[in-house]
């Protein structure tokens, strides 16, 4: 339950080193709503979807993660091309300045491989955000159910409503509400990476 | 980003440029006229196949007969697009509500090694309490594929033992005749999904 609730609350200032106070808020990054779905014991995998927003005025770069949960955590990223749907690792996510990369289903996501036990249902499981400038961040990642969806490409208003649906924070339903709207703009053209 | 990537997705674009064509040329979006949602089919997509149930039971398309079914061609493995639309399929039943006790929500695996009934067992109970999954020989399965049109092709990270799939992402509405009624492609939310099977249970009534 606290552990629930810390992570429901997750948003980490991030200090890479005692840096004088307006060059420390450049460092901040905000990670908002982590999540993953629930796995079968027999699945080896998942994918974990957050926000993550720079507070400043420098771009930052997530650049890896690693979980004690999983042998292997690579960030890939979808193409889909007539109903073809292929999923490849790629090297980064590029956080703009003053900006946001969002990772969520049908676009970008965390890749944990060869799980060591199944993921939960409202359980949580540690994550390390490995960045370029912000260096490591660790977080911890809420476990949803199996079939939660969440901002998918062309889904708008029925994928932010299950949300709405499946959560428990007021607060976090809102803004994963908002984030769902802007990048559902781009439709499937928007599944880039 | 990658520099490579650009490349892949050219090269990607151009592996799949013949299969588009194919599926462009079969399947049409419905005139406005068109009584029913969804993708109409033109040409004949679908048809018989027996395969093996989570269970370990053999089941034939004519276990479903009777009822509409929403079936989808995916694998446990799949970290993203296979928990949205088995998501998406279990919430568009749920939006049926009584009519959707009407509707058989099936996923079809195209990665039978992975996928044995055990393994199926263990995973469908996690989107549906009434999903059926279906697995086979890897003839049983490329023949069921190519009856729905469905291209799937395993892809080995080199670096790893695990292995990804790509595949076709759509889910097919099956009438009660076992006729393909309509197509959703990826994404499409539960309600137009719901709609559209509403539309075809309200059209089935009246004639």
């Amino acid at each position: 339950m606290i552990s629930r609730f810390s992570s429901a609350l997750l948003t980490l200032l991030l200090l890479t080193a005692p840096l004088p106070a307006h060059e420390e808020k450049s460092e901040h990054l905000t990670i908002s709503h982590p999540w993953t779905r629930a796995t079968a014991p027999s699945q080896k995998v998942g994918a974990v979807f957050m926000a993550i927003t720079t507070n400043g005025a420098t771009k930052d770069r997530l650049i890896g993660a690693r979980s004690p949960d999983a042998e292997i955590v690579e960030i890939h990223g979808h193409s889909m091309d007539n109903g073809v749907m292929r999923m490849r690792p790629v090297d980064g996510v590029v956080i703009p300045a003053e900006g946001e990369a969002v990772l969520e289903p049908g676009g970008l996501h965390i890749m944990l491989i060869n799980l060591k036990a199944p993921l939960l249902e409202e359980t949580v499981i540690p994550l390390t955000l490995e960045f370029e400038k912000a260096g490591t961040v660790e977080i911890e990642v809420v476990v949803e159910a199996a079939g939660t969806r969440k901002a998918a490409s062309a889904t708008g208003h029925g994928a932010g409503h299950d949300v709405m649906n499946k959560t428990n924070d007021g607060t976090m339903k809102n803004d994963m509400e908002q984030d769902t709207m802007k990048h559902d703009a781009g439709g499937h053209g928007g599944h880039k990476h | 980003m990658n520099r490579k990537l650009p490349i892949i997705i050219v090269a990607f674009v151009v592996v799949v440029f013949a299969f588009g064509a194919w599926v462009h040329l079969r399947v049409a979006e419905p005139p406005e006229s068109s009584p029913v949602g969804g993708m109409v089919v033109n040409v004949s997509i679908g048809g018989p196949f027996e395969l093996t149930d989570h269970t370990g039971a053999r089941m034939d398309d004519k276990a479903l007969r009777g009822n509409y079914a929403l079936i989808y061609f995916g694998y446990t493995s799949c970290p993203d697009v296979c928990p949205t639309e088995l998501g998406g399929i279990a919430a568009a039943i749920d939006e049926l509500g009584e009519n959707g006790e009407l509707v058989n929500p099936v996923m079809i695996t195209i990665d039978p090694e992975r996928d044995t009934p055990e393994v199926l067992a263990e995973y469908v109970p996690l989107f549906h309490d009434r999903l059926v999954g279906l697995t086979g020989t890897d003839a049983e399965i490329k023949d069921v594929a190519e009856k729905y049109r469905v291209f799937y092709r395993r892809f080995e990270d080199p670096n790893s033992t695990f292995y990804l799939m790509d595949h076709t992402s759509f889910v097919y509405l099956i009438d009660p005749d076992g006729g393909v009624a309509s197509m959703f492609r990826y994404g499409t939310p539960h309600g137009d999904m719901a709609d559209t099977i509403r539309q075809h249970m309200n059209a089935r009534a009246k004639n």
